[in-house]
C-alpha cells in the first residue's frame, strides 16, 4: 500500500466528512457557507501575494535562459527568435508558448521515426493531459463566474454555451439525462485529473518521485469535479439559493438561504480547502512559471548588459602581482613587462 | 531438433522474458524506463541491451561462432562493466535465459529428447557466460588503461613543460617509446 | 571452514533485485570509480576560500567544522535571496517527471538519484525543512528531512554527478535549470571545504599563473613555439603569435587544455595558422596574453564569487594592453561565462570598442555590449564573406561529424555557425540524429569539472548516451572524427570514444580550417597538422 497517496486520500475524506456532519447534522451552514469562504480566499490573496512577493524579493542577478534555438549573431543566419528571444517582445511570445501550449513539456513529445514508424510515446499523454486538465479548468472557472454576477455577462454565457455544445439528450419518462447541457469541461476535468492520478501510480519513476503533496491535489480536485457534477445531473440543488449565497457572498451582505443542498456545502469546501492550500504548495507554479528567469529574459546578454543589484568587489590577481611573480623569467623568454 | 523448432517458436515471449528479468537487475523505476523508451538514442542501454539478446538468442540456435557471439555480447558487458555491478551481477543475465526457457517450455520437458537437448542447450549458454566474464574482464582493463593514459598523458606533459624530457633519438630505445603521447588523439592501446 | 559462507548466504549475496524502498530511504553508498578525490587543502588555501582541510570523501567523518549544519543554513538562506532561479526552483516543482530521463548519468548509470528532478528533490526536501511551514510542520509527510550527515553526504555524491549540461532545463514546464541548482549546491559545499581536486587545483593554478595547469609565462610561450616549429615543417611558414602584445588589435583567449592536452593543441595550431594568415593577407594584429591565458572558468564550478575573480582577468589585460575587442577561441563553459554572466559580473567593458570585422566590415551587433566575439561567429564571417583561401578537399580523408557543446549550446544558441563552417572547410559531414544534436545534444559526460582520472567510471557511462548517436553514424555514414568547439571535449571524448566507439577522432573546429586554410606562400603540404599523409599523399 502506497502510503503517500493514502494520507492523501485520507484527508480528503476527513475533509468530505467534516463537511457533510458539520452541514447536515450540526448544521453548521453559517461557518461553511460563510465564514469558511471568506478565510479561505482571504488566505488565498493574502498567500499568493506574500509568495509572489517573496519570489519578487529575490534578486536576478544574472541573466540567464535556457537557449533553445539559435542565436541571432550574424545577418545571414536565422535565429529562432522564439525559442531563443533576442528583444522582449519575443520573450512575450516566449512566455505565451510556455503558459499557453505548454511549449516545453511539448519539446518532450518531438520524437523521431523508428524503423518507419513512429515510436510509442508514452509522453504526449503527459502534454495532452496537462492541456486538457489546464484548460477544463479555466473553462469551469470562467462558468462559474455566472454564480458572482448579476446580470451574467455575454461572454460568460458564450462560455457555457461553447462547452455544452454537445447534448447528449436521452428524454423518457424515466431516464432524463442531457438536461440540462452536458458540459465537457467537468467530464474533461474528471478524466485528466484521473490520468493524472493513473501516471503516479501506474509508471513507476513517477511513483518514485511523488509527494503526498502531489496526491492531495489531485484528490482535492476530483473531490470538487465528482461534487460538482454530482450536483448538476444527479442530487440536483437549488440553483437559485446557491446563487442567492455566492452573490450575497461577493457583495459582503452574505445570507445562508434555505434548501441548498449539502453537496454545495461539500463542494464549496472543498473549494475552499483548495484556494487556502493553493499558495503553500506547489500550486504556485501558476506563478512561478511567469517568474521563470531561464524564460522569462532575452538571450542577448551579449548585446544588452545585465545589471546585477548585489554586484560586490571581489578579491583579483592582478596583472602586476604577476609580473611581479614572473618577472625575471618573463624577461628571460622575451615577453614584454611593465617595469623592467 | 524438437528443441531448436520449439525455441524458434517462443522466440519472442522468450526474448520478453529474459529482458524483463535482465532489466529487473535495475531499480525498479530505471526498469520501466528501460522497457517503455523506445527511442535508441534516448535509451541506449535499454536497446542495446535488447537488441544484444535478440541476435544472441538466435546464434545460440544457429551456432556458436566466437567472433559473431563476442559483438552481440560486447556492446551488453561495455555498458554494465561501468554500471554499478559486482562481477557477477554484470555477467550472471546470459543464465536467466535457462530459468526463462524452463518456465516457458514447462510442458514440453516430458519428452526425453527435448531434455538431452536443453541439456546441451544449457551448456551453451554456460559458455556464453564464460564469454561474458572474459568480455568483462578486457572492459574492465580498458577502463584501467584509459585512467592511465589519462594520467600519464598529463605526467609526461608537466615533464616536458618543466624541460625533463629529452628528444629520444632515432633509433627505438625499448621502453621509452611508452612515454610518447599518442599523436592522433585516439589512444590505440 | 566456519568462515565460508552458507550456501544460501551465497545466494542472497548475489540476490540481483534492488531494494524497492522509498528515495529518503536509501542510503547512499559512495562508490569508487563515481566521484573525484578531495581537493589538496594547498589548492583551496590559495585561493582563500573557506575552510581548506584534509579529507576523504570515503571516510566516515568528512572532518567538518562544529557548526556546519549552520553555515550551510545561513549560506542556504542568503542564496535565496540573491538568487530568485534558486528560490523559484526550490518552490514551484510540480515532479511531473517530464525531465526524469533526460539527464545522460541518468540514462548511462540507472542511478534514480541522477534523475534530475530526484537530484533536485535532494536539495529541496532540505529546503522543505529549514524554510518552509508545511515542511516544518508535516516533516516528511510534506517531502522535508533535516540535513544529517548522510543527507550531506548524499548532496555531496550527487551534485558532483551533474555535469551543468541543461539538457533537463529545456524539458521543463517551468524553465527549471539543474544547472543553476547544482551551482548552488557546490557553492553550498565549498562554504565548508568540501571542494573536489579537479576544481580546486585548476582553480588556484590559474589564479596565480593565468592558466588551470600552472604553467608559467615563459613556459607558456615555449609551447606555443613548439607548435610553430611543427607548423614550419608541414607548412613550411614560419609563423611569428604575438605575446602580451600593446595596442594590438584583437587579444585572444582561449582555454588552456588547448595549448597543452591533445588533440586540443592541434586546434591551437589552427588559431596560429589563421591569425597568420589575416595578419599576412589582411594586416589583423591579434595577440595573445600569458596572464589571461585562460578562457575556462573553474571557478564556475565553485561559486559565483569565485567565477567573477577568475574572469576579471579578460578585461584587465584587454584594457592594460589597449586592444579594440576580444576574440575567444573554442571553449564550452568558458562561453557560458562569457555570453551570460562576465559583463554582468566585471563590465561594463566601456574601454573597449563595439566589435566590428576590420577584414569584413561586419558589426557583431549580438556582442556589442559584452565586446568579444566567438572564434566560429568570426571565421564563419570571414568564409560568407570570401576572405579564406581554403581547400576543403585537404580534409577528405575525414568523415565529420558535430558535437554540439552543452554550453554554445542550451547557454548560448550556437549551431550553425560551426555547422557552416565545417561544412566549408571539408566535404564530408553528418549530423547525429535530431534529439541528441542542438539543443538537445547530449553532453560528454565529463563538464562542470568532473573530467578527473579517478571517476572514469561516470565519466564513460555519463557519455554514454552521446557515443551511441556517434556510434550511429560511425556506422551508418562511417564517421571517423568528431568535431566539437569546447576543450573539455577535446580532453575526455577521445577517451570515451575510445571505451564506446573505437576508430572515431576527435577535432576542434579550427584545426579543420587550419588543414583547408591555403597560406600565402606555403610549400605543398604532404601532411595534415597530425602529421598524418593528406588524401592523395600517402605515398609521399
Amino acid at each position: 500500500m502506497n502510503v503517500k497517496y493514502m494520507y492523501s486520500l485520507l484527508a480528503v475524506i476527513a475533509l468530505f466528512l467534516l463537511a457533510y456532519l458539520g452541514v447536515e447534522a450540526a448544521g453548521l451552514e453559517l461557518l461553511f457557507g460563510i465564514i469558511i469562504p471568506y478565510v479561505a480566499v482571504a488566505a488565498f490573496v493574502a498567500g499568493v501575494v506574500y509568495r509572489v512577493m517573496g519570489w519578487a524579493r529575490s534578486a536576478v542577478p544574472f541573466r540567464i535562459p535556457s537557449t533553445c534555438g539559435q542565436q541571432k549573431s550574424l545577418p545571414w543566419i536565422k535565429p529562432n527568435k522564439f525559442d531563443n528571444p533576442f528583444t522582449p517582445g519575443a520573450v512575450v511570445v516566449r512566455m505565451i508558448l510556455e503558459v499557453c501550449c505548454f511549449r516545453s513539456l511539448f519539446r518532450n513529445t518531438r520524437n523521431f521515426i523508428q524503423e518507419g514508424k513512429i515510436a510509442y510515446q508514452l509522453e504526449i499523454w503527459l502534454w495532452v493531459a496537462a492541456l486538457a486538465f489546464h484548460y477544463a479548468f479555466l473553462t469551469v472557472i470562467v462558468r462559474h463566474m455566472r454564480l458572482f454576477t448579476e446580470p451574467v455577462p455575454a461572454l460568460i454565457k458564450l462560455v457555457e454555451t461553447v462547452d455544452s455544445f454537445f447534448r447528449f439528450e436521452i428524454l423518457t419518462d424515466t431516464i432524463r439525462v442531457g438536461v440540462p447541457g452536458l458540459y465537457m469541461s467537468g467530464l474533461v476535468l474528471l478524466a485528466a485529473v484521473a490520468f493524472l492520478f493513473i501516471r503516479r501510480i501506474v509508471i513507476p519513476h513517477v511513483k518514485y518521485i511523488s509527494l503526498p503533496a502531489d496526491f492531495f491535489p489531485l484528490f482535492l480536485i476530483f473531490g470538487i469535479a465528482f461534487t460538482g457534477i454530482l450536483m448538476r445531473y444527479f442530487s440536483k440543488v437549488n440553483i437559485r439559493a446557491a446563487k442567492e449565497l455566492t452573490l450575497g457572498l461577493v457583495s459582503f451582505h452574505p445570507t445562508i438561504p434555505q434548501g441548498i443542498g449539502v453537496v454545495f456545502y461539500v463542494h464549496l469546501f472543498f473549494v475552499c480547502i483548495l484556494l487556502a492550500y493553493f499558495p503553500f504548495s506547489k500550486l504556485m507554479h501558476m506563478g512561478g512559471v511567469f517568474l521563470s528567469p531561464t524564460r522569462n529574459l532575452p538571450g542577448n546578454s551579449r548585446a544588452v548588459r545585465h545589471v546585477n543589484p548585489w554586484n560586490y568587489p571581489v578579491e583579483v590577481h592582478t596583472y602586476e602581482e604577476y609580473e611581479e611573480e614572473f618577472r625575471e623569467k618573463m624577461i628571460e623568454a622575451g615577453l614584454p613587462v611593465e617595469k623592467e | 531438433m524438437k528443441l531448436d523448432k520449439l525455441l524458434s517458436q517462443h522466440k519472442n515471449v522468450l526474448i520478453k522474458r529474459w529482458f524483463d528479468e535482465v532489466v529487473r537487475t535495475y531499480p525498479v523505476d530505471t526498469a520501466s524506463f528501460l522497457k517503455q523508451q523506445k527511442d535508441p538514442f534516448a535509451n541506449p542501454v535499454g536497446n542495446t541491451t535488447l537488441k544484444g539478446l535478440e541476435a544472441l538468442f538466435d546464434v545460440l540456435i544457429t551456432g556458436m561462432d566466437r567472433e559473431a557471439v563476442n559483438s552481440f555480447l560486447d556492446p551488453i558487458i561495455r555498458i554494465r562493466a561501468l554500471q554499478d555491478f559486482t562481477p557477477s551481477h554484470a555477467t550472471s543475465f546470459i543464465l536467466f535465459l535457462k530459468q526463462a526457457i524452463r518456465e516457458t517450455l514447462v510442458k514440453e520437458f516430458h519428452d526425453p529428447d527435448v531434455i538431452t537437448a536443453f541439456m546441451n542447450f544449457e551448456s551453451r549458454i554456460d559458455d556464453l557466460c564464460l564469454m561474458a566474464f572474459d568480455i568483462y574482464v578486457k572492459c574492465r582493463e580498458k577502463i584501467y588503461q584509459l585512467q592511465a593514459n589519462e594520467m600519464r598523458n598529463t605526467t609526461f606533459s608537466a615533464f616536458q613543460r618543466a624541460g625533463l624530457v629529452k628528444d629520444v633519438p632515432d633509433e627505438d630505445v625499448p621502453g621509452l617509446r611508452l612515454l610518447t603521447p599518442p599523436k592522433n588523439g585516439i589512444c590505440n592501446v | 571452514m566456519s568462515d565460508f559462507p552458507k550456501p544460501d548466504q551465497l545466494l542472497s549475496d548475489i540476490d540481483r533485485k534492488p531494494p524497492q524502498m522509498d528515495w529518503m530511504d536509501t542510503p547512499v553508498t559512495i562508490r569508487k570509480g563515481m566521484y573525484c578525490y578531495a581537493a589538496n587543502p594547498k589548492s583551496v588555501e590559495y585561493t582563500h576560500l573557506p575552510f581548506p582541510h584534509q579529507w576523504n570523501p570515503l571516510d566516515e567523518d568528512w572532518k567538518l567544522p562544529e557548526n556546519w549544519q549552520e553555515i550551510l543554513h545561513e549560506g542556504f538562506k542568503v542564496r535565496l535571496e540573491r538568487f530568485r532561479s534558486f528560490k523559484l526552483f526550490m518552490d514551484i516543482c510540480v515532479r511531473c517527471g517530464a525531465c526524469a530521463d533526460k539527464c545522460h548519468f541518468f540514462i548511462g548509470t540507472g542511478d534514480p538519484k541522477n534523475m534530475p528532478v530526484l537530484r533536485a528533490e535532494l536539495l529541496r526536501s532540505v529546503y522543505r525543512n529549514d524554510f518552509t511551514a508545511a515542511g516544518k510542520i508535516l516533516g516528511r509527510l510534506a517531502g522535508a528531512r533535516p540535513l544529517t550527515m548522510e543527507v550531506l553526504k548524499e548532496l555531496w555524491y550527487y551534485f558532483f554527478q551533474c555535469t551543468e549540461c541543461r539538457r533537463c532545463s529545456i524539458f521543463c514546464p517551468y524553465g527549471i535549470d539543474t544547472a543553476e541548482i547544482t551551482m548552488m549546491a557546490r557553492e553550498l559545499f565549498n562554504l565548508i571545504g568540501l571542494n573536489i581536486d579537479w576544481i580546486a587545483t585548476p582553480v588556484a593554478n590559474c589564479y596565480r599563473t593565468g592558466n588551470h595547469l600552472g604553467i608559467q609565462p615563459h613556459a607558456f610561450k615555449d609551447m606555443l613555439e613548439f607548435f610553430m616549429d611543427d607548423l614550419e615543417e608541414i607548412t613550411g611558414v614560419r609563423v611569428e603569435p604575438n605575446f602580451n602584445k600593446k595596442g594590438a588589435d584583437i587579444l585572444f583567449i582561449t582555454p588552456s587544455g588547448d595549448v597543452f592536452a591533445d588533440p586540443g593543441t592541434y586546434t591551437c595550431m589552427g588559431y596560429l595558422l589563421l591569425f597568420h594568415y589575416l595578419k599576412e593577407e589582411y594586416g589583423l594584429d591579434v595577440t595573445w596574453s600569458t596572464y589571461a591565458s585562460e578562457g575556462g572558468n573553474f571557478g564556475s564550478f565553485t561559486s559565483h564569487e569565485m567565477m567573477k575573480r577568475l574572469n576579471s582577468k579578460m578585461y584587465a589585460e584587454a584594457k592594460r594592453l589597449g586592444v579594440k575587442w576580444i576574440l575567444g577561441g573554442e571553449c564550452g563553459h568558458m562561453w557560458r561565462v562569457i555570453n551570460q554572466y562576465m559583463d554582468t559580473m566585471n563590465g561594463p567593458a566601456d574601454f573597449l570598442e563595439e566589435p566590428v570585422s576590420p577584414i569584413t566590415g561586419t558589426k557583431f551587433e549580438n556582442a556589442k555590449s559584452t565586446k568579444m566575439v566567438h572564434l566560429s561567429e568570426f571565421t564563419a564571417d570571414l568564409i560568407k564573406h570570401g576572405k579564406l583561401n581554403l581547400d576543403p578537399s585537404r580534409n577528405d580523408n575525414l568523415i565529420l561529424t558535430y558535437h554540439d557543446s552543452c554550453n554554445p549550446a542550451r547557454g548560448m544558441g550556437m549551431f550553425d555557425e560551426p555547422r557552416y563552417v565545417i561544412q566549408n572547410v571539408a566535404n564530408n559531414f553528418y549530423d547525429m540524429p535530431p534529439n541528441t544534436i542542438r539543443e538537445q545534444t547530449f553532453c560528454c559526460g565529463s563538464g562542470s569539472g568532473l573530467n578527473a582520472g579517478e571517476n572514469m567510471e561516470l565519466r564513460l557511462t555519463g557519455g554514454l548516451p552521446r557515443a551511441n548517436a556517434v556510434k550511429y553514424v560511425h556506422e551508418k555514414y562511417g564517421v571517423n572524427m568528431l568535431a566539437t568547439i569546447c576543450a573539455i571535449d577535446r580532453a575526455a571524448l577521445p577517451t570515451l570514444m575510445d571505451y564506446w566507439v573505437p576508430g572515431v577522432g576527435v577535432t576542434g573546429v579550427t584545426e579543420m580550417v587550419a588543414n583547408a586554410l591555403i597560406l600565402p606562400g606555403e610549400g605543398e603540404r604532404t601532411t595534415n597538422l597530425r602529421g598524418e599523409p593528406l588524401p592523395g599523399m600517402e605515398d609521399e
